[in-house]
């Protein structure tokens, strides 16, 4: 909504500036997000009379003009066609700033130039706000505009626009009578309304129109006024500047009137040729299956029963409250005009406006529920601004039908409910007051107030309704700033909670980076992540309404996320990357409306780990992210889990990839990126990749460790290198040692893996440290070599291990 | 046998002192103090002194053996102390030379910034709430108070996954999922933070953001309280001496509602570009928990009063760390993340 600050001063006291109203109104709940002031660059223009003309003397298309301005004549060099003596005309001095550049003391052809005669364009304003024989040349005014008149005031731009950012509760706003009542109980300033009457012809409306209301629920009024005679041309020049004020084209007297009082009441108006319409009747019905109907647009629209139209004995002449049909229009030979002043259903305009995509001021209005109790008035505003213009003849009376109208509600109003919302004692009598400045009924019953609230306020309707006026009238910032009374309460996360948090941890710790992606997914990555076509990964979650097709569904799976941070990384030249994210996936589930939202984490390693020049590189390679996840599961204090081949998964290397065991099911896998998938992924380099359902890992983690005392026997350590086959899996070799060194073998440790020249051929040597401890003596060599033993003829009867020397 | 006793100290004096090494104060001792040293060799003589003799001689050499066994560890102190000063001088390393780096990760600045706020919260005593992203209607909006078909709903461009299912477009759908569970008890400090998503994807806005929703439930809940907490909360996370500032606004499911800004921490209230020239930064929206909300959700209105507020999480971070593109936060650049 764009106010002018000088209209809006006819309706209510300001004695404040511009700016310090649009600081209160803000302060108060209506937002004024920016002040506008149309003619400040407008300095140094002032009116003249061309006195006199003559040819210029080099120059076929200049002239040279004696120019009267009241204070001084100038001599001023112009090529504008429309020239004439005696014209009165807007001259921009020495010195003035126009869009184009500054005006200067100018010599043109050898002919000395005293400023420039403006057209609308020179001076920045748009050329179709002003009459068609002006659009091209020069601005020309009214023979009696006195002279030296300051353009500003004459173009009436000698203003401020506020614009007013409206919250959707306030739709009172939407006219500057509403604006001016907000004012007022701002500023505690006298309201001013227009005095509405019009003097009426003896010819009266009864039995020339009649109004049917098919509908009740979506219109719950409609207001018909007839004007006869009427002379169809241009609004006055105030009316237009108001109009342009308000951000809306000036487009005939009828028309710009109906504009005005939609502006100025708040009430959308429609005018229809009377003499077009058919059975001298307006049916309010809804649209008919396969009805047609041209806009005033000249778009032809398709009807349908969803939506509410205006129709007379034979057809529909307008979609109601959106747009007027164009068989119906205003015309230059229109001389009887019907003016509409309805309330209708905001949710049905709204659906309306929203289906054809056609916004307008008026839908906008209607859309926000306009005021019911207004219609008849703005109906007679109309016809009042009409008749003094001069434009036509208003006829007695007017057609009211208003099916069921409306009590202004009264509402209860506790002061000590007042108190005890806000935090603070507002005395009674301000109470009281605040709601006389909204110019609300107020009663008082017992210690309580009875406020009748205007149904122009639809906001209001409850007893916390009245509370916020009473708040933010009474300032938000003089209430006081307490802190909250009562029992005093632990702060807690949830176990899942502080398991996230400690996942981050030591993934950073761990040196990976934490990224946020998007949880939307490309349908197309699951062929990238060669993704079989049978695999639930593919049952994704579809957004209806999404915003491209790359985001049509929601992440089954974290991998492509990070793959696509991995890839656009590299594509930067940025290397050696570990990166990590902690998100949801989801899993639609049958019968359910809400999918599964299962937390996730996905990890993905490639190139080298820092260097320095006394620290070598390590490759981030398969056993560095391995590292990482045994970090992870040791932090969460979870030790029985298995990390075992796994070679069916298409997305991942078919040998070196795992899966990783809780309790038997599988949560989570890790691995390398099949060189396929990395290609998709334009990845050139290996890449490493893990991804943990972390609702498992979370059922799985420890609570706090217990403390195991000290030994206080010292421990044994003993070196065991054997050969075996190389394809038998340390794992395998590790259980078997450990379950034959029994109790006293406190700890297994893998040291050394070879495979080469000095051992066989597709075999390998593992060195592991055996650590023996008793915890009641000192373990002798005997008793440690006797399990030594054993551990061997284990190690030698279930793989053939033989040892190395 | 005097002069011959003080000639060899004055001998052994002169040796000792033109000692270089260590080796050699050995080599000085051995020769004049050792088994078969020159004193040993001269005290050998004493047999053919007097009696009168003996003792004098034997007290001069115990002088002459003490004062050279002084002489000696004094120069072996003093050897061992240059020979320590010669080595450790030589052990000098370029202190400047880089020290070998950690690889370590780094959070991202969204969760950095969310960490800090929930500790503050859970200082204050709030709880964590979570709740679904994919979300019913119901909870987004309808016992949020937005009524059916109300142009409010315009407010929210929604991604639509089902009739009555939907991203959720704020976290304040935790609000009646946890006063359902929690009603009739109180009180109630609870804060939730999450991914939301509206349809909108440009320079300023990502169609997945992150908010936290907090709000109290209880007795005597008021503005008053409302503004108190906020501004601890402004105060920790943007510094001591930020002030703040309501602005009326509106909200379905709350009122009285506002907008809350925060004195503009680059300026100072000056007013700068980052503000606008305002001096204020819009932070967070906030207002008390609409009667018709606590109603739905089965509270008493005339029994409690409670606050919600719900605040941007990208904003935050975007203030705190003067980050100039809401992008930067999504592109996920290596460069950018190691900042943090
Ligand atoms: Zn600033």
């Amino acid at each position: 909504m764009r106010v002018s600050y000088k209209w809006l001063k006819d309706y209510v006291d300001i004695p404040v500036s511009p700016e310090e109203l649009a600081e209160k109104m803000t302060m108060a709940g209506v937002a004024v997000e920016n002040i506008e002031y149309p003619g400040r660059a407008l300095d140094k223009i002032v009116t003249g009379r061309i006195e006199k003309i003559l040819p210029h003397p080099n120059a076929d298309k200049l002239v040279v003009c004696q120019i009267n301005t009241g204070a001084e004549k100038l001599q001023v060099v112009t090529g504008a066609p429309n020239v004439r003596e005696g014209q009165i005309i807007l001259l921009a001095l020495v010195g003035a700033t126009l869009p184009g550049g500054k005006i200067t003391k100018a010599k043109l052809r050898g002919v000395d130039s005293f400023g420039m005669l403006c057209s609308a364009q020179e001076l920045g304003l748009d050329p179709k706000n002003f009459p068609p024989d002006q659009q091209e040349g020069i601005l020309e005014f009214a023979p009696d505009t006195p002279l030296g008149m300051d353009a500003r005031e004459l173009l009436g731009l000698d203003d401020a626009i506020l614009e007013l950012d409206l919250t959707p509760n306030r739709a009172d706003c939407l006219s500057m009578v509403g604006v001016a009542r907000e004012v007022s109980a701002v500023l505690g300033t006298e309201l001013k309304l227009p005095e509405i009457k019009v003097s009426e012809t003896d010819e009266t409306i009864d039995g020339q129109v009649t109004v049917t209301i098919n509908n009740p629920e979506l219109c719950g009024r409609y207001v018909g006024r007839l004007i006869r005679n009427v002379k169809i041309g241009p609004s006055p020049g105030w009316m237009q500047q108001r109009l342009q004020a308000a951000g809306i084209r000036p487009i005939s007297n009828v028309v710009d009137v109906t504009n005005y009082v939609m502006m100025e009441l708040g009430q959308p108006l429609h005018a229809f040729d009377y003499d077009k319409l058919k059975g001298r009747s307006i049916i309010v019905r809804k649209g008919q299956p396969g009805e047609k109907m041209y806009s005033l647009d000249e778009v032809e629209r398709q009807l349908t029963p969803d939506m509410l139209v205006i129709a007379d004995a034979e057809r529909a002449v307008a979609i109601a409250g959106v747009m007027g049909g164009l068989d119906t229009e205003i015309t230059d030979e229109t001389t009887s005009v019907l003016i509409e002043s309805a309330y209708f259903n905001p949710a049905s305009i709204h659906r309306t406006s929203k289906s054809l995509a056609l916004r307008s001021e008026s839908s906008m209005r209607f859309e926000k529920g306009v005021d019911i109790t207004g219609c008849l008035l703005a109906a007679t505003r109309a016809c009042q601004l009409i008749q003094e213009m001069g434009a036509g003849d208003v006829v007695k009376g007017a057609v009211d039908n208003f099916p069921a109208p409306r009590e202004n509600p009264v509402i209860r109003l506790r002061p000590e409910r007042v108190a005890l919302v806000m935090g603070v004692e507002v005395p009674r009598n301000e109470i009281k007051d605040i709601m006389k400045r909204l110019d609300f009924g107020v009663t008082e019953e017992g210690s309580d107030f009875l406020v009748k609230v205007p149904l122009r306020r639809g906001d209001i309707s409850l007893e916390i309704d009245l509370i916020e006026e009473v708040a933010r009238l009474f300032g938000y910032n003089n209430i006081p700033t307490t802190l909250p009374e009562g029992a005093t309460t632990e702060g807690r996360q949830t176990a899942p909670q502080a398991v996230t948090d400690k996942i981050i941890d030591v993934m950073t710790e761990c040196g990976l980076s934490e990224i946020i992606t998007l949880s939307f997914m490309n349908p197309r990555v699951f062929d990238l992540l060669n993704i079989p076509q049978d695999s639930t990964l593919r049952q994704a979650v579809t957004i209806q309404n999404p915003l491209s097709e790359e985001q049509r569904l929601l992440r089954t799976t974290m991998i492509p996320g990070i793959l696509d941070i991995l890839s656009r990384n590299a594509a930067r030249k940025n290397k050696d990357l570990a990166f990590f994210e902690v998100g949801r996936v989801f899993t639609p589930l049958r019968g359910e409306k809400l999918p599964r939202e299962t937390l996730t984490l996905v990890a993905g390693v490639m190139g080298k780990t820092l260097s320095g020049w006394r620290t070598k590189p390590d490759d981030m390679d398969f056993y560095y992210l391995k590292g990482v996840l045994e970090t992870l599961l040791d932090s969460l204090n979870i030790s029985a889990y298995d990390i075992i081949p796994e070679t069916g998964n298409s997305t991942f290397h078919p040998g070196r990839t795992a899966a990783v065991m809780l309790a038997g099911r599988k949560a989570g896998v890790i691995g390398e990126l099949h060189p396929d998938v990395a290609e998709n992924y334009r990845l050139n380099e290996r890449v490493y990749v893990m991804e943990l359902n972390l609702e498992d890992i979370i059922d799985h983690a420890g609570g706090i460790k217990k403390y195991s005392p000290l030994p206080k026997y010292p421990a044994v350590e003993r070196d065991l290198a054997i050969v075996v086959s190389g394809d038998i899996p340390a794992s395998e070799i590790n259980r078997v040692i450990r379950k034959s060194g029994g109790v006293l073998l406190e700890s297994i440790s893998l040291f050394d893996v070879y495979q080469g020249e000095q051992i066989k051929k597709g075999f390998k040597s593992l060195a592991f440290s055996l650590r023996f401890q008793a915890p009641d003596r000192t373990l002798t060599d005997e008793e440690v070599n006797a399990i030594l033993e054993k551990i061997q003829s284990a190690l030698q009867e279930n793989f053939r291990a033989e040892l190395r020397a | 046998m005097k002069e011959k006793l003080k000639a060899m100290k004055a001998e052994a004096l002169k040796e000792l002192d033109a000692a270089a090494n260590l080796e050699r104060v050995n080599e000085i001792r051995v020769k004049y103090l050792g088994k078969k040293g020159e004193l040993t060799g001269i005290l050998r003589g004493m047999g053919a002194l007097s009696a009168e003799e003996r003792p004098v001689i034997g007290q001069l050499a115990n002088e002459v053996r003490e004062s050279l066994e002084e002489e000696i560890s004094g120069k072996t102190a003093a050897l061992k102390e240059a020979e320590k000063l010669a080595k450790l001088s030589k052990e000098t390393i370029d202190v400047t030379l880089p020290g070998r780096p950690f690889q370590i990760g780094r959070r991202h600045p969204l969760t950095a910034v969310l960490d800090e706020i929930k500790e503050i919260f859970l200082g204050l005593g709030f709880e964590i709430a979570e709740g679904p992203e994919v979300e019913l209607d119901y909870y987004n909006f309808e016992a949020l108070n937005f009524p059916a078909d109300h142009p409010a709903r315009d407010m929210q461009d929604s991604f639509y996954i089902d009739f009555g299912v939907l991203l959720r477009t704020h976290t304040s759908p935790v609000q009646p999922r946890v006063m359902e569970k929690k009603a009739p008890g109180i009180p109630v400090k609870v804060i939730a933070p999450g991914k939301v998503y509206r349809r909108d994807d440009d320079a300023t806005h990502s169609p997945m953001f992150h908010q936290v929703e907090g709000f109290i439930i209880d007795r005597k809940i008021s503005f008053s309280d409302l503004k108190g907490i906020l501004l601890v909360v402004a105060r920790q996370v943007f510094g001591e001496d930020r002030q703040i500032r309501l602005r009326p606004s509106f909200f379905p499911f709350t009122e009285p509602s506002a907008e809350v800004d925060v004195s503009c921490i680059i300026c100072n209230g000056a007013g700068c570009r980052v503000c606008s020239n305002t001096g204020w930064l819009e932070i967070l929206g906030a207002g008390m928990i609409h009667p018709n909300v606590l109603k739905m959700s089965g509270y008493d209105p005339e029994k409690v009063t409670g606050f919600a507020f719900g605040l941007g999480v990208e904003r935050i971070a975007m203030l705190k760390y003067g980050i100039d593109d809401l992008r930067l936060l999504f592109d996920n650049d290596k460069r950018f993340l190691t900042q943090f």
